[in-house]
C-alpha cells in the first residue's frame, strides 16, 4: 500500500442553504494521476478550494501526506507541498512569463528589502538561480520561446501551460489542475497528457478535475466520481465507467456548456 | 567600448549634468521662483514614488496618504520649532519621521488590508480625513498642534553647521538657499528612485505585483499576502513621512489646511498618470502635476487680456484637472501615460517583423 | 433625559436623509460592484439644483411656498437623473469589464470633476435655502421638533415604501432582483441588464436629489462641497446595513443617525472634556472601520451581485 498524497475524511460544505459538499471521504495514492469527474455543479470546485485552502470546511478534516491542513491559510497549504491551477486561468497578465514563473519560486528565496536594495551578492545569486529555474521551467512546458512576454498578450494553450509551469515552481508533491484541458483542441489536449503523464514519471502526485473523457480515461490511474455533493463512485477508470450511478448521474442531468461547478 | 554602451554613457553623463545645473538653468530661463517649483517637484516626486509602492506595485488604493506626509511634517514641526521649544538635528528627525509614518501605516493597515479594493479605499481616505481632524482640533485641552493656526518659525535644516535657509558661498559662486534644498531634495528623490526600482526587480516586488494582478492566484504561489501588503504600505508610508519632515523645513510651516484629500488625489494622479509601477512615469507624472498649476496661474493675466476680465479662477481648475485626468487616463491609457519598458518592447516587437526575446 | 430624546430625533431625523442616500449607494453597489463615488455629489447637485430654481420660479411668478418646493424639488429629481444616467454612460460603463481599480479611479475622478463643475457654476459661497419649508417648533416627548423634521421623516418613509413596492411588485423591480443576482444569468433570461443598470442610476439619483432638497432645506444652506462628507457617510451607512440590501440601507441609516448624534451630544461627557463635538465626523469613520473589521456583511448581510 503506497502512502497517501491526500487524505480527506468527511469534509462537508454548505454555501448559504445549498449543500455544496455533503461529507466526503478519498483517499489518493501518492505518484498517481487522480481525476475527480461528476456533472455541472457537483462539489469538484468547492472540493478543490476547500484542500487548497480557500475554503475552511464546515465539517471534516484534510491531510497532506499525513499533516493536517484543513483550516490552514492558502500560502500555507502551498508551502505544505499542494500547487493548484484555475478553471479561469490567472495568471499575473501584466508580468512577463519568465516573471510569473519566478513568483512560483517566491518561497524558496529569502532575499528582503535590504537584500533588494543593496543588491548583496547573496541577492543577485537568489535572482540568477530564479532566472535559470524559472527558465528551465519554462522549457519543459514547452514555452521557452516565449518567456520574455507578457503573459496577457499570449495565446490560451501557452497561457495554460505557464500556469502549470508556475505551478510547477513551487516544488510541489501534488499538483491539483482545474480543468487543465478546457478549451483546447485535441493536438493540444494530447500534448497536455503527454506533459501530465510526464509528472507522474517524475513522481509527482496530480489531482485532475476534467471534462475530457478521453483524456480522463486515458490517463488517470483512478477516478473519484461526484455527484451533488457527494462520492457516487471511486476506482479505476474502467470499473468507474461501467458503474450505473455513474452513468445515471450523467445521463439524469442536462449538460450546461461552460458552467462553474 | 561598443557604439550602443557608449550613447548610453553619454546620455547618463549628460543627464546627471543637466540635474545638477538644473536650478541654474531654471533661475536663468524662467525666474528664481520656478526654482521653488523645482524643488517642490522633487519633493513630490517622493511622495510619489511612496504611493507608488502601495498603489502601483501592491494595487492597493490609498487615497489617504497625505496622512503619512502630514506626520512626518508635524514631527518635524514639533521638534525643531519654538512650539516645543525643541531643536533637533535632521539626522535624527528624517529617520524618526520615517518610522514614524511607517509606524502610522502598519496601524492603518493591520486591520483594513483584508478588505476588498473599495472598502480599502475608503477606510484610507477616512483615515486621511481623520488625521485631519485630530491636526485641526489638538488644541485644547492640550495645545498639540496647535489646531487651525499650525506650527510656525520651523527650523530650516543644517547640514555641518550650515543652515540651508542662508546663501552658501563655495568655489567662487553663491548658490541661495533654494538651490541648497534643491540638491537635498535630488539626493533623497535619487535614492527613493533607486529604493523603488531595485525593489520592482526583486523577489519582493514581484510579489507585491503579484498580488496587484490577483492577489488569489499570489497567495496559491505561497505568497504570504498579508504581511507583504502591510510591507507595502509601511514602506509606501515611510517615504510620505520623510517627504513630509523635508516639507517642514522647507516652508517653514506646517497647517493641517496644507494635509488634505486634494493632496492625496494629486499625488494619486501622478501615480495614475505615469502608470502603475512605472517608477520613471512617476517622476514625471509628479513634474508635470505640480508645474503644470504653476502654469496655469499665468492663464489669469491671460484671460485679461483676450477677455478683459478673470472668467475662471486658474486655481479653481486645478482640481478640475485632476479629476479630469484620472477619468481621462483610467479609461483611454489604464497603463499610464508613458509606456513601461516592458510593454514599450513589445510595441517595438510589433513594429519589427519575427524575431521574439527569449526574456530577461 | 430632555437630552437623549432631542438627539434621538436629531438623528432619527438625520438618519432618514442618510438612509436615502444610502440607497443609491447600495443598489449600485449590488448590481455593479462599484462604489459610486460620484453619488455624494449628485446630491448636492440637487439641492444647488433646488435653490436656483425655487429662487428663480419665486422671483418669476410670486408662487406659493408650497408650490415652489414641489416645483423645485422636481426640477432637481430631473437634473439629478440626467446626471446620474450621464455618469453610467459615459464614465462606468465603458470601465465594466475593466479591472477594479481602474472602476475605482474612474469613480473617483468623476466625483471631483462633478464637484469641481458645480463649484465653477455655483461659485465657493453657501447658498441660502429660500424660506419655503415650515419651522415653527412643536413639542413631542418633552424635545422639540420642527415641521420640516416631520417633513423629512415622513418623504424618506414615503420614498422607502415606494421603493420596496418597485422593488418587490414590479416587473421592473423583479428584474433588478434578478440583476443584482447574477448578471450573466438575468442577461439569458431576457433581461436587458444595460437598461436595468440605468434604471438603478436614475432611482438613486432620484432619491439623492430628494435628499439634497431636504438637506438643504433643513439646515437652510447648501455649498458645492456638502456631498464629500454625505456621500462618505451614507455609504457608511450601507456597509453598516449590508451592501447591496435595501432594507439594510434604511436600517444602517437610521441607526448611524442616531450613534452620531448620540455620539456628539455626549461626547464632550464621555471623555471628560479632552474630545468636543467637532469630532462628530469622526464617528462615521469609526462606525465604518468597526463595522468592516468585525461584521464586514453588515447588520442584515450583503448581497453582491455573483460576477463569477
Amino acid at each position: 500500500m503506497s502512502t497517501l498524497a491526500l487524505a480527506l475524511e468527511d469534509v462537508a460544505h454548505a454555501f448559504g442553504g445549498v449543500q455544496a459538499l455533503a461529507g466526503v471521504s478519498l483517499a489518493v495514492p501518492a505518484g498517481c494521476v487522480y481525476g475527480l469527474i461528476g456533472p455541472n455543479g457537483a462539489g469538484k470546485t468547492t472540493l478543490f478550494n476547500v484542500i487548497t485552502g480557500f475554503v475552511t470546511p464546515d465539517r471534516g478534516r484534510c491531510l497532506l501526506h499525513g499533516a493536517p491542513i484543513t483550516g490552514l491559510p492558502v500560502h500555507e497549504v502551498a508551502a505544505h507541498g499542494l500547487a493548484r491551477t484555475f478553471q479561469n486561468i490567472r495568471l499575473f497578465a501584466e508580468m512577463t512569463a519568465l516573471e510569473n514563473v519566478m513568483v512560483g519560486l517566491h518561497r524558496q528565496g529569502t532575499t528582503g528589502v535590504l537584500g533588494a536594495v543593496l543588491r548583496t551578492a547573496g541577492a543577485r545569486r537568489e535572482q540568477a538561480d530564479f532566472s535559470r529555474r524559472a527558465a528551465d521551467l519554462l522549457e519543459r512546458v514547452g514555452v521557452s520561446g516565449h518567456a520574455g512576454r507578457r503573459a496577457g498578450t499570449l495565446p490560451y494553450g501557452l497561457q495554460r501551460r505557464v500556469e502549470i509551469a508556475r505551478a510547477l515552481a513551487t516544488a510541489p508533491r501534488i499538483l491539483a489542475l482545474d480543468e487543465p484541458a478546457a478549451g483546447m483542441n485535441a493536438a493540444e489536449t494530447d500534448a497536455l497528457r503527454a506533459l501530465i503523464a510526464g509528472l507522474r514519471t517524475d513522481g509527482l502526485t496530480v489531482l485532475l478535475i476534467e471534462h475530457d473523457m478521453r483524456l480522463v480515461m486515458g490517463l488517470c490511474d483512478r477516478l473519484a466520481v461526484l455527484d451533488r455533493g457527494r462520492l457516487i463512485a471511486e476506482g479505476p477508470p474502467a470499473t468507474v465507467r461501467g458503474d450505473p450511478a455513474v452513468i445515471e448521474a450523467y445521463l439524469g442531468h442536462a449538460p450546461v456548456a461552460g458552467a462553474a461547478c | 567600448m561598443p557604439e550602443a554602451r557608449r550613447l548610453r554613457l553619454l546620455g547618463l553623463a549628460l543627464g546627471l549634468a543637466a540635474l545638477l545645473l538644473a536650478p541654474f538653468l531654471v533661475d536663468a530661463l524662467l525666474g528664481r521662483a520656478w526654482v521653488r517649483v523645482l524643488d517642490l517637484v522633487l519633493l513630490y516626486a517622493m511622495l510619489a514614488l511612496g504611493l507608488n509602492i502601495v498603489v502601483g506595485y501592491a494595487g492597493l488604493l490609498d487615497l489617504g496618504f497625505v496622512a503619512f506626509f502630514a506626520v512626518g511634517a508635524y514631527l518635524y514641526a514639533l521638534c525643531a520649532s519654538p512650539h516645543f521649544g525643541l531643536h533637533l538635528p535632521f539626522w535624527l528627525l528624517l529617520p524618526a519621521a520615517a518610522l514614524l509614518a511607517a509606524a502610522f501605516g502598519m496601524l492603518l493597515g493591520a486591520p483594513t488590508l483584508r478588505l476588498r479594493g473599495d472598502y480599502l479605499a475608503i477606510v484610507t481616505l477616512g483615515f486621511g480625513e481623520i488625521i485631519r481632524i485630530f491636526l485641526n482640533n489638538l488644541n485644547a485641552p492640550v495645545n498639540l498642534t496647535n489646531g487651525p493656526q499650525g506650527i510656525t518659525m520651523i527650523r530650516p535644516i543644517e547640514i555641518a553647521g550650515v543652515s540651508l535657509a542662508r546663501p552658501l558661498e563655495i568655489a567662487g559662486l553663491t548658490l541661495p538657499s533654494l538651490y541648497l534644498y534643491y540638491y537635498l531634495f535630488l539626493a533623497l528623490a535619487a535614492l527613493a528612485l533607486v529604493i523603488s526600482a531595485r525593489l520592482e526587480g526583486s523577489r519582493i516586488g514581484r510579489a507585491w505585483i503579484a498580488i496587484r494582478e490577483d492577489e488569489v492566484a499570489a497567495r496559491a504561489c505561497g505568497v504570504n499576502t498579508r504581511d507583504l501588503k502591510l510591507l507595502a504600505f509601511a514602506l509606501g508610508a515611510s517615504f510620505g513621512g520623510v517627504a513630509g519632515a523635508l516639507y517642514a523645513s522647507f516652508q517653514g510651516f506646517v497647517s493641517p489646511e496644507s494635509f488634505g484629500l486634494t493632496e492625496s488625489i494629486m499625488i494619486l494622479c501622478m501615480v495614475v498618470l505615469g502608470g502603475m509601477g512605472h517608477v520613471r512615469g512617476v517622476v514625471i507624472g509628479a513634474a508635470i502635476l505640480v508645474a503644470l498649476p504653476e502654469a496655469l496661474r499665468y492663464t489669469g493675466p491671460l484671460q485679461r487680456v483676450l477677455f478683459g476680465s478673470v472668467y475662471i479662477e486658474p486655481s479653481d481648475l486645478r482640481l478640475l484637472l485632476f479629476g479630469l485626468a484620472l477619468v481621462l487616463v483610467a479609461r483611454w491609457r489604464p497603463a499610464g501615460l508613458w509606456p513601461s519598458p516592458v510593454r514599450r518592447r513589445e510595441l517595438a516587437e510589433r513594429h519589427a517583423p519575427g524575431g521574439v526575446e527569449a526574456g530577461r | 433625559m430632555d437630552i437623549f430624546v432631542q438627539q434621538l430625533i436629531n438623528g432619527v431625523v438625520l438618519g432618514s436623509i442618510y438612509a436615502l442616500v444610502a440607497l443609491g449607494y447600495t443598489m449600485v453597489y449590488g448590481i455593479l460592484g462599484l462604489i459610486n463615488f460620484a453619488h455624494g455629489e449628485v446630491v448636492m447637485v440637487g439641492a444647488l439644483v433646488s435653490i436656483t430654481a425655487i429662487g428663480a420660479l419665486g422671483a418669476a411668478t410670486g408662487t406659493p411656498g408650497p408650490l415652489l418646493l414641489v416645483a423645485g424639488l422636481g426640477i432637481a429629481v430631473l437634473a439629478c437623473m440626467l446626471l446620474g444616467a450621464l455618469l453610467e454612460r459615459v464614465a462606468y460603463r465603458p470601465l465594466r469589464e475593466a479591472p477594479r481599480l481602474t472602476a475605482l479611479i474612474t469613480a473617483i475622478g468623476m466625483s471631483i470633476v462633478v464637484q469641481n463643475l458645480a463649484m465653477l457654476a455655483w461659485g465657493r459661497q453657501y447658498l441660502s435655502f429660500p424660506a419655503v419649508l415650515p419651522n415653527e417648533p412643536m413639542s413631542l416627548l418633552g424635545a422639540t421638533v420642527t415641521g420640516t423634521q416631520l417633513l423629512i421623516v415622513g418623504l424618506t418613509a414615503l420614498a422607502m415604501f415606494g421603493l420596496m413596492a418597485l422593488v418587490n411588485r414590479t416587473r421592473l423591480g423583479r428584474a433588478m432582483r434578478a440583476t443584482a443576482q447574477s448578471p450573466a444569468l438575468a442577461s439569458l433570461m431576457g433581461v436587458n441588464v444595460d437598461r436595468i443598470v440605468v434604471a438603478t442610476f436614475l432611482i438613486g439619483s432620484a432619491l439623492a436629489a430628494l435628499a439634497g432638497v431636504m438637506v438643504a432645506g433643513y439646515y437652510g444652506q447648501a455649498h458645492y462641497h456638502m456631498g464629500f462628507m454625505l456621500g462618505l457617510k451614507a455609504f457608511t451607512a450601507a456597509v453598516l446595513g449590508g451592501i447591496g440590501n435595501i432594507p439594510g440601507a434604511m436600517l444602517g441609516g437610521l441607526a448611524l443617525g442616531v450613534i452620531e448624534s448620540l455620539g456628539a451630544g455626549y461626547i464632550g461627557a464621555l471623555t471628560g472634556g479632552f474630545l468636543g463635538s467637532h469630532y462628530q465626523d469622526v464617528f462615521a469613520f469609526a462606525v465604518l472601520v468597526l463595522v468592516l473589521v468585525f461584521r464586514p456583511s453588515g447588520l442584515l448581510g450583503e448581497r453582491v451581485a455573483d460576477r463569477a
